[in-house]
């Protein structure tokens, strides 16, 4: 299958009208010695019956099973309206909205999008998204930097790890020094933040609720930031969470929209967002919609602020973004509509039944839940054998958790636990009887 | 039409969450962490179908009609892929739990094998969400390159032809752009490419075929200038599709590519995203790439995070999956045979169309083009431009033509046409544009004034800019 | 629109009106012209010390950015606060209203490379 319509008969039209007789004349500007002789070593061609079978049986050697895993990307349901609406091929095969009259579609929803994310996040402008999370968080640092002129970023430790490298990958090649502020019971440990803090810090980046679950204390945290001068980046992970909880007196809000109606898909495509305080609209990188009128004077959405970007400022632009995620954001935009205000109902199921999760297992003799910090809906469980308790769970069709030892050295035989909305009191019930028969 | 928060009624829903089945615990978060207010939407769900179904009316799409958006590759996104994609061993699979995920593993190896096999890299990392995540993730790789070696080199050469996103990337690393001037036949300028060289240049990014759709003719010779400055080749593969299965970018003498899976490789642009651009580089640069990469042992495949040099990682997890599975499917349903047939057919697409155009519209670069070619609205009658030709494509069903880039063309015109269109499209493309022509000369307030019959007519960019307008002020 | 006699211009399309060590500084009929409508003028900070020929203030169109250099180097002692709500101040009275910030100059030699307004009418035709 190639899906090229052409027939014999008309390419060899079509080489008479460009006035050459083959189709290799057409590349005659190519070296010789450049051209291949031989085919490409890729299998051969495959009928839509084969190419299905043959990705299918790809599919088929995943194992689904009951997940209590979380760290970063959850499992919540997906009303039925939002893949629909996404499979509208006027959305999903159409490029970035350059030419807004036959883009307004895709720019309103954008503009939707964009005020969907100033009224959970308290910020005043947000962009049309981002690649993911941990990308946006890196371009966040970079921005604090660029309204600060200041060199130095303050990340917590119980920022995401996957995070955290990001952002360190970045910083480095921008010459941006990173230091990372250690925890006490889960929770960002303001002591020593208040002891790092200096003239040079151009922000403190702190993750809500944190990679261990943990609620962090925002408010402390922000005073300490703004009566430094430096800026506070909030990074939201757990998107759901939103529905609940505020985001901060941050200068700069980002974060990862998987939660809002996408699936895990094995880490991506789903979205980042960035928001931020009006007097730093101009730093914003990323594309903006903004709102206006026509000809006609009727409104109408475009692209606007378009002088940020690379394609105009070139090597000036406050970053190289390009493309953001658009049909995830749109995703994130149909699935916010969907859940409206009932949002908070679904950030109260997913704490409660957690809460729920947590009580029954620290009954249990060989657990302990670690951090007595307020949590959302993941939590630390201390065991004796991490190991076989993820084999074991495994064995009951059943994945655990997230080993911390991974990220964490000094947390050896600690699992990262999260229950959302999906996970019936059964489920949990059952995952309970299963650690307490572990020997 | 209003937006979706103007429609909002207090009280309706448009789900139902399920009943708490679980003990309440009172005050478990502290009243102090709690957000105060949540104005989002009250809608139903007929609202929310019909409000979004509303608004793609109002998008046009490659399913819609030619989109010749030059240097996008806009080519029809096989169905098969999104079916593909949206698998439940797919969808369900958490980044964290790779062992039980041996399908994701399997599919995104032999993905990087097959890409390999395409470009004649080394190496490819998957992880970068878009063309120009990827060119970020080369430059990175460039500078770390000479940082190990303890070599200072600041600078990386860019063609003034080149998009916008080589120079930011540039920037981004703490490198020096600079620009080397195109010739008279589009490519680079030897003699001011030879005056820039010195031992602070780190490499040299060029976009090949470049953006005015043309092989540079000096690509060997460019190579060993750079190499023999122990400079080293990027390659922005914007453009592959135009080469696929014709030539390898490491035969080129390339030491770095990234491709874009949401052009070459069909995976459809979702108006603006999600995209993937894969870096691939050679042998001696391996160790350099983002960890972690995939590695297949006794039929197992594993992640190795030990690249001794990695630069790092540039975003969670392994890449934009969901976009790999799309390009996957498409590789293997085309084969090496389809794929050298989309190049061919991508380039008699490009060169059929240009000769019937260039009777009608100034073409600055007259000779056999690759994928895209570049017409310029310098001698058009009665003032009519660029923007105004573009406007009166949409009047007629077309998406327009990339505009006013490349920067070197004047008023520049640029259109892919790819490989998936037929001869009676472009025919009735290029009639087209050949009757907006006459309308310039003989009814120039008609193409002036175009769209007239899309949504909505020309929008003032102006006051969008000066007084922005970003998200909607009221309250539900 | 003529280019007053009385203001000195830079190569860049700038014109600068001398006043002692003070001098104001804006763009030309012919700049704004070029850069089509303006929708933002990205000011210096009062106080701020600006070095010749280094960026000073942004400038940007739809499809535009252009930098403004300072003519010469000093302190920025004061700018046109009124552009930051009427950026179109710039296109309509380039040499008036639209006038971008005032420095007070720490080298007059500095302005020794500015040229006189017949030389910079043959660089603006």
């Amino acid at each position: 299958m190639n899906y090229i319509p052409t027939t014999e008969k008309e390419k060899k039209e079509m080489l008479k009208e460009i006035g050459v007789n083959d189709a290799i004349d057409l590349f005659q500007d190519i070296d010789e010695q450049l051209i291949l002789k031989e085919p490409l070593k890729i299998s051969k061609k495959l009928s839509e019956i084969e190419v299905r079978k043959k990705v299918e049986s790809l599919a088929q050697k995943n194992k689904t099973k009951t997940s209590f895993l979380g760290a970063g990307c959850y499992n919540h349901y997906i009303p039925s309206v939002v893949n629909h609406i996404i499979s509208r091929s006027e959305f999903y095969t159409a490029y970035t909205p350059y030419q807004p009259e036959i883009s307004q579609g895709a720019l309103q929803s954008i503009f939707e999008f964009q005020t969907f994310i100033c009224k959970l996040t308290g910020m005043d402008v947000a962009n049309a998204s981002m690649y993911d999370g941990s990308s946006a968080l890196a371009e966040a640092a970079f921005m604090s930097h660029n309204i600060t002129n200041k060199n130095k970023i303050l990340i917590s430790k119980t920022v995401h790890p996957e995070y955290k490298k990001v952002v360190k990958t970045y910083c480095k090649m921008h010459d941006l020094e990173v230091v990372e502020i250690d925890f006490k019971n889960g929770a960002t440990d303001t002591e020593k933040l208040k002891n790092e803090i200096n003239d040079e810090t151009a922000s403190v980046i702190i993750q809500n609720p944190n990679f261990f679950g943990c609620i962090e204390n925002l408010d402390e945290i922000e005073k300490i930031a703004h009566e430094n001068n430096s800026l506070l980046i909030t990074c939201i992970v757990e998107a759901i969470s939103l529905g609940l909880l505020k985001a901060g007196n941050a200068d700069i809000v980002v974060g990862d929209g998987q939660s809002f109606g996408i699936s895990p898909s094995f880490g991506g495509p789903a979205f980042g967002f960035m928001a931020a305080k009006k007097e730093h609209m101009r730093k914003l990188p990323g594309r903006i919609v903004g709102q206006t009128i026509d000809a006609d004077g009727n409104k109408g959405f475009i692209l606007t602020l378009q002088a940020r970007e690379q394609h105009i400022r070139r090597e000036k632009a406050t970053s190289n973004i390009c493309t953001n995620q658009a049909l995830m954001a749109l995703a994130g935009t149909v699935y916010l509509s969907m859940l409206g205000k009932q949002l908070k109902n679904l950030a109260i199921i997913n704490n409660q039944k957690t809460n729920y999760a947590i009580e029954k297992i620290n009954k249990l003799i060989n657990f302990e839940i670690v951090f007595s910090s307020p949590i959302f809906n993941e939590f630390v469980v201390k065991c004796n054998d991490s190991k076989k308790i993820i084999d074991e769970l495994e064995k009951n069709n059943i994945i655990a958790g997230l080993d911390l030892e991974k990220y964490y050295p000094e947390l050896k035989n600690h699992l990262l636990m999260c229950v959302t909305e999906t996970h019936s009191k059964s489920d949990i019930d059952k995952l309970v009887e299963v650690m307490e028969s572990i020997k | 039409m209003k937006i979706i928060f103007e429609k909002s009624s207090s009280g309706r829903k448009a789900v139902e969450l399920p009943e708490l089945d679980v003990p309440m615990k009172e005050n478990s978060i502290p009243e102090s962490m709690l957000r105060n207010e949540l104005d989002l939407p009250e809608v139903s769900e007929v609202d929310v179908v019909r409000h979004y179904t509303a608004l793609s009316r109002k998008n046009f799409g490659v399913d819609n009609g030619f989109y010749p958006l030059g240097s996008c590759t806009m080519k029809y996104n096989p169905k098969i892929n999104e079916d593909m994609a949206v698998l439940n061993g797919f969808t369900q699979a958490h980044p964290l739990a790779p062992d039980l995920n041996p399908g994701c593993l399997q599919l995104m190896y032999e993905l990087e094998k097959d890409l390999c096999e395409i470009t004649g890299m080394a190496r490819i990392t998957l992880q970068p969400a878009a063309g120009s995540h990827g060119e970020l993730t080369g430059v990175m790789i460039i500078k770390k390159y000479f940082e190990v070696k303890g070599e200072k080199r600041t600078k990386i050469l860019i063609p003034d032809s080149a998009h916008g996103t080589n120079p930011a990337s540039v920037t981004l690393c703490s490198m020096e752009a600079v620009e080397i001037k195109s010739n008279n036949q589009g490519s680079i300028d030897l003699e001011d490419l030879k005056k820039n060289i010195d031992k602070d240049v780190a490499g040299l990014m060029l976009t090949n075929p470049n953006t005015l759709g043309l092989v540079d003719k000096n690509i060997l010779e460019i190579a060993k200038i750079l190499h023999d400055n122990g400079s080293l080749f990027y390659c922005d593969g914007a453009n592959l599709n135009a080469v696929v299965g014709i030539s390898k970018i490491a035969d080129m003498g390339f030491d770095i590519v990234h491709l874009n899976l949401h052009k070459t490789f069909s995976t459809p642009h979702g108006c603006g995203g999600p995209g993937s651009g894969p870096v691939g580089v050679v042998e001696k640069l391996v160790d350099f790439l983002p960890i972690p990469l995939i590695e297949k042992e006794n039929n197992e495949y594993s992640l190795n995070y030990n690249l001794k040099n990695s630069i790092g990682q540039m975003r969670a997890f392994f890449g934009n999956f969901g976009v790999m599975i799309k390009a996957y499917t498409y590789i293997k349903a085309l084969g090496a045979e389809g794929l050298r047939q989309v190049a061919e057919n991508a380039v008699l697409n490009a060169n059929y169309l240009m000769s019937k155009l260039k009777k009608h519209y100034k073409l600055p670069y007259d000779t056999i083009c690759k994928h895209e070619f570049v017409l310029s609205d310098e001698g058009l009658p009665n003032n009519i431009i660029t923007t105004d030709i573009a406007k009166r494509l949409l009047d007629y069903g077309f998406h327009a033509p990339t505009i006013y880039f490349p920067l070197i063309v004047h008023g520049a015109i640029m259109i892919e046409p790819t490989e998936t269109e037929s001869k009676q499209t472009l025919d009735r493309f290029a009639d087209v544009m050949i009757k907006i022509k006459q309308e310039a000369e003989q009814n120039p307030d008609r193409v002036k004034n175009a769209p007239s019959n899309t949504p909505v007519k020309r929008l003032d960019a102006v006051t969008a800019a000066r007084n922005p307008i970003l998200k909607w002020e009221g309250k539900c | 629109m003529e280019n007053p006699k009385d203001l000195k211009y830079s190569k860049d399309h700038e014109w600068i009106k001398i006043d002692g060590n003070i001098i104001t500084v804006g763009i030309t009929d012919f700049a704004q012209n070029a850069l089509t409508e303006i929708v933002f003028v990205e000011l210096p900070d009062k106080g701020k010390q600006v070095q010749q020929n280094k960026t000073a203030a942004t400038i940007e169109s739809v499809k535009s950015v252009s930098d403004i250099y300072a003519p010469a180097s000093g302190e920025v002692i004061e700018v046109n606060e009124q552009l930051k709500n009427a950026p179109e101040k710039v296109n309509k009275d380039p040499y008036g209203e639209g006038w971008i910030f005032k420095v007070k100059i720490s080298n007059p030699d500095e302005l020794n490379t500015l040229i006189p307004v017949e030389e910079y009418n043959k660089i603006a035709e």
